[in-house]
């Protein structure tokens, strides 16, 4: 034991002779006086933190700001306006119950405009079972083919797989309404979703479920959208009697009223910006296919599109 | 019910001999319900629909709300809560300033990598032995060359914080409840509730109370991890002998004299092993806290499982797994270690040499930041993401056959009977079970319970949960009684298998989920699945240990009257472990049931949805606190009941 002790000392010693100190080379923070902190909520999932990434990118290199980057579930972001914990939400799917607790009534968060991404939700298929049958994608022709969707969770209908329980669903009411031989079963998860979605393509199963553009896996899988009864304004005012599809959402940005009211350069930023669906989804490709770091896809995708990225920030 | 872990099965005896009366007054119970089942099916089932809400869970949303409007206003926010989350926060960022975070103007912590490995190191050499020094020494650089230095450290800095916290509250209220029976019988529903509550269904709130930072996860991972050392603490205080108290207070000594100079000695151990599952549980909460922006290799393990990546999600598993298996060790070698202590000289050598190591690593880089020319995570991410895919791609068309069996001949059989029945005749049959089985205390606890179950509006659902619940608890037992009795019976057993249950109780459950999703798609086998995953290795455990305290002697006389390894197996061994057999279907329940909210996430829906949903969307939030007040309520039934069915197997033996 004690010789152990004693070459471990020398070893230790004959090492620490070399080698470069700490602080020889300080890094050095930038010195953007003006911005300050920028608390960013990141919610769970890749095209938020695509948004977040590029945003966040410019807030450090080009307007100083100390970025600090907060992973945050909706809801948790939303109150985080309040306790002065989150200045900004940066891709926010309607959400109409935040909206009125926190910016109506609450009156701690506002709205900062749209990302100028379109969200869409609705039921997709795989894309195999698009082109062996084009006529599921229609809603009339999908009762002939539910005993092809049955599965050992959906009791002797067709599985129609609901995923995350973020989004709101008015999945039950329409099959009710529109008189389906489906029942809905609870995924849970969008790892559950995106999962089933893969593997019905790769191993050509049947699947209906809900799922939502835009989203990473649609760059790898396309899946395709089935046509429910077109939207029109009011058609989802009793959640009851819904029988038609879901609306097109505008995601937007939110920010807390006291990030709005300070009028910071970080606010100008994150109130300009504005890009689109190709956009959003080359960057997250980048971050979770390309296994690119957050940094080093918003660096990629500012390089390529200085044009975009000039009109965001304040001009010099 | 985490007191009884260590109990050894003392009272050996003769045989779990239900008497034969009571066993067929719960057939015929049974019957009687089969037959009343097929007359009145789908009557008073009391469903309610995923998006439905009672007045009830409205109510609830209300108090939510009024929490956040009140915050900025109220006293108790201002000098009480505001106080809590500053001294917590600042007590989390200096140990993070140490190990973990550019601090004091720094860019890396003031110890770096080689200080931190050599300071374990040197501190499991002193609280236990050289042997598990080295592993402590190896497992933490090999979290190192996983490329995942400083997400442990995050991690680690947590879950010190959360650990010593719960110590230095837990202590002293075990001490204080294994003293009082009064004070004990006040806390354990407290107990209980702290640690079946799904944790989704509190940590919103606490971000409203302690704002968004390491307080509230450190507050969150405390709520869970402070039990084990409570209920073990008093139960060590409680199990200490009598004669010897009995002695030191008729000699006169004052009862701080006989709580420092006897009890505390005689429960050392007791309250060690209780620091040890108070240790297991805080890195159980990693992920977890990660949703409310904890820092470290719960993060790592989110963001990979966003994109699928199963690879790096199992790597920083792997190191969550690491560390924990190295906290294990050296506490349990610390609680067991004999009186041969270090030798003092060797202790100062080895003691200085990690003084040197510190210094090294504070002041040079490469002491400080580990290299990474070292990284073999990504290769690790690699091998497990390929391995992943082929099991996926070749098992998946087998398993999911597998399933679709297992599910129409168990669950929804089952599950049609639970949740078909109408209210009333449930409770019935389980309050007369509950007396024939147990006690009266028993059965008005669960008349209580389900009573409750009824107000929550979700007794569909919990039904639904129950089956599920009852199914994954069969399995494992069966589990837990094949590989405890290998592992009981074989040393060699026992050292290879305990690090795998040790990894299976410490990966964060959607690391192994999503290869679970593929082989067994969104459904409540999957749920059932991982609930048995995370919940047999503690059956496993306990039974091992009933079998391994059977006594040699008796054993070997069996075996010399010539009996076969079945026969004693099944003649001796397993009946004289019987109250550690109770023990595990006690333990395995509770830690089956909090795996529901787990299994809302892979396709089990019912409570488990409805909790996770109630944290996704704010307007569903009341109904997921009552889901989780529900899980809580079968959770309070189940243990109950077990336990009152095991004391009074314990007197039939003894009688």
């Amino acid at each position: 034991m004690r010789i152990l002790g004693i070459t471990l000392v020398a070893a230790l010693a004959l090492a620490g002779c070399s080698g470069a100190k700490v602080g020889d080379s300080s890094g050095g923070g930038g010195s953007g006086a003006s911005c300050g902190t920028f608390n960013l909520a990141v919610n769970p999932w890749v095209g938020y933190e695509a948004n977040a990434a590029v945003i966040s990118y410019l807030a450090e290199k080009n307007l100083g700001c100390k970025v600090t980057k907060k992973d945050l579930k909706e809801e948790v972001s939303w109150q985080g306006f309040g306790t002065g914990e989150v200045d900004a939400v940066v891709e926010n799917w309607g959400h109409d119950d935040l909206r009125k607790k926190y910016i109506d009534d609450q009156k701690t968060g506002v709205a900062a405009g749209s990302t100028g991404v379109k969200g869409q939700i609705g039921w997709y298929v795989p894309p195999w079972l698009a082109a062996a049958h084009p006529d599921i994608l229609d809603w009339n022709n999908l009762n002939k083919y539910a005993d092809q969707f049955k599965t050992s969770e959906s009791g002797g209908q067709g599985q129609l797989l609901d995923g995350d329980p973020s989004f709101v669903t008015n999945d039950e009411a329409l099959i009710k309404n529109l008189k389906l031989n489906f029942k809905v079963v609870y995924g849970g998860s969008e790892t559950a979703l995106i999962q089933a979605f893969k593997q019905a393509e790769e191993q050509k199963k049947w699947l209906i479920g809900y799922f939502y553009s835009p989203q990473w896996l649609l760059s790898e899988v396309k899946l395709q959208k089935v046509k429910l009864p077109a939207y029109t304004a009011g058609c989802d005012a009793d959640p009851e009697k819904i029988a038609c599809d879901y609306p097109d959402y505008d995601l937007d940005k939110i920010v807390s009223k006291k990030f709005a009211d300070a009028g910071g350069p970080a606010y100008q930023l994150v109130k300009k910006f504005q890009w689109t669906n190709d956009d959003q989804n080359l960057v997250a490709r980048y971050i979770a296919e390309d296994k690119l770091s957050d940094e080093q896809a918003a660096k990629k995708w500012v390089d390529a599109n200085p044009d975009k990225v000039k009109s965001w920030l304040p001009t010099t | 019910m985490m007191a009884a872990v260590i109990e050894q099965p003392a009272t050996g005896g003769f045989a779990f001999r239900l008497s034969r009366n009571r066993g067929r007054i719960v057939l015929g119970v049974l019957i009687a319900w089969l037959v009343l089942w097929l007359v009145t099916r789908g009557m008073g089932t009391l469903p309610l629909g995923p998006s439905q809400l009672t007045d009830l869970h409205r109510g609830l949303n209300h108090v939510n709300d009024s929490i956040g409007a009140n915050r900025d206003s109220s006293w108790i926010f201002l000098y009480f809560f505001n106080e809590i989350r500053l001294f917590v926060d600042q007590f989390v960022v200096f140990i993070q300033s140490l190990i973990a975070q550019p601090s004091y103007g720094r860019p890396v912590p003031v110890i770096g990598w080689l200080g931190v490995v050599a300071l374990v190191t040197f501190v499991s050499y002193a609280v236990a032995n050289i042997r598990v020094a080295l592993l402590a020494g190896v497992g933490f650089f090999f979290l190192g060359l996983q490329g995942l230095w400083r997400e442990s450290m995050d991690t680690l800095a947590l879950t010190l914080a959360a650990v010593i916290i719960s110590l230095v509250i837990g202590i002293p209220l075990g001490i204080w409840a294994g003293l009082s029976n009064r004070f004990n019988r006040l806390i354990t529903p407290v107990l209980d509730f702290m640690q079946i509550m799904p944790s989704f269904v509190y940590l919103a709130p606490l971000t409203l109370i302690f704002l968004i930072g390491p307080a509230s996860a450190t507050i969150a991972t405390l709520i869970f991890a402070a039990p084990p050392v409570i209920r073990l603490t008093a139960h060590g205080i409680r199990s200490a002998p009598h004669d010897t108290v009995e002695a030191s207070e008729s000699l006169g000594s004052t009862k701080v004299q006989t709580l420092t100079k006897v009890l505390l000695p005689a429960a050392k151990r007791t309250i060690v092993l209780g620091v040890n599952q108070t240790i297991m549980a805080a890195l159980a909460m990693v992920t977890i806290a990660a949703l409310i922006d904890a820092p470290g290799l719960g993060k790592t393990v989110v963001k990979a499982l966003q994109t699928l990546d199963v690879g790096t999600a199992f790597n920083a598993g792997l190191a969550i797994v690491v560390m924990a298996i190295v906290l294990d060790r050296v506490t349990t070698a610390a609680a067991t270690r004999g009186r041969r202590r270090p030798h003092r000289t060797v202790l100062l050598v080895v003691g200085a040499a990690t003084l040197f190591a510190i210094w090294l690593s504070y002041t040079y880089v490469w002491a400080a930041d580990f290299s990474d020319d070292l990284n073999i995570g990504p290769t690790i991410a690699q091998a497990t993401g390929d391995a992943t895919n082929w099991v996926q791609t070749t098992l998946s068309p087998v398993t999911n056959g597998i399933k679709d069996v297992f599910t129409s001949v168990l669950i929804d059989p089952l599950q049609a009977l639970l949740a078909e029945s109408p209210w009333w005749l449930i409770a019935a049959v389980v309050v007369v079970i509950s007396v024939v089985i147990g006690s009266v205390r028993a059965a008005i606890v669960s008349a209580v319970c389900l009573g409750l179950l009824v107000v929550s509006g979700l007794w569909q659902d919990s039904m639904t949960t129950l089956a599920s619940t009852l199914v994954a608890t069969v399995f494992t037992m069966i589990i837990g009684v094949v590989v405890g009795v290998w592992m009981g019976r074989s040393y060699h057993a026992d050292r290879i298998i305990r690090p795998v249950l040790d990894a299976a109780q410490t990966m964060p459950a959607f690391v192994y989920l999503v290869p679970f999703l593929a082989l067994f798609a969104a459904s409540r086998f999957t749920a059932i699945a991982a609930a048995v995953v995370y919940a047999a290795p503690v059956a496993v455990k306990i039974v091992a240990d009933g079998i391994h305290g059977v006594s040699g002697t008796t054993v070997e006389a069996a075996v010399s009257a010539g009996s076969s390894t079945w026969q004693t197996i099944t003649k001796v061994q397993l009946p004289m472990s019987v109250r550690a057999l109770t023990l595990a279907t006690n333990q395995g329940l509770i830690y089956v049931l909090s795996m529901v909210v787990v299994g809302g996430l892979v396709g089990a829906g019912a409570l488990g949805y409805d909790v996770v949903a109630g944290f996704s969307q704010g307007e569903l939030y009341g109904k997921g606190l009552a889901a989780g007040i529900a899980i809580v309520l079968l959770g309070v039934m189940l243990d109950r009941l077990t336990q009152a069915a095991a004391n009074r197997t314990g007197r039939g033996v003894a009688t």
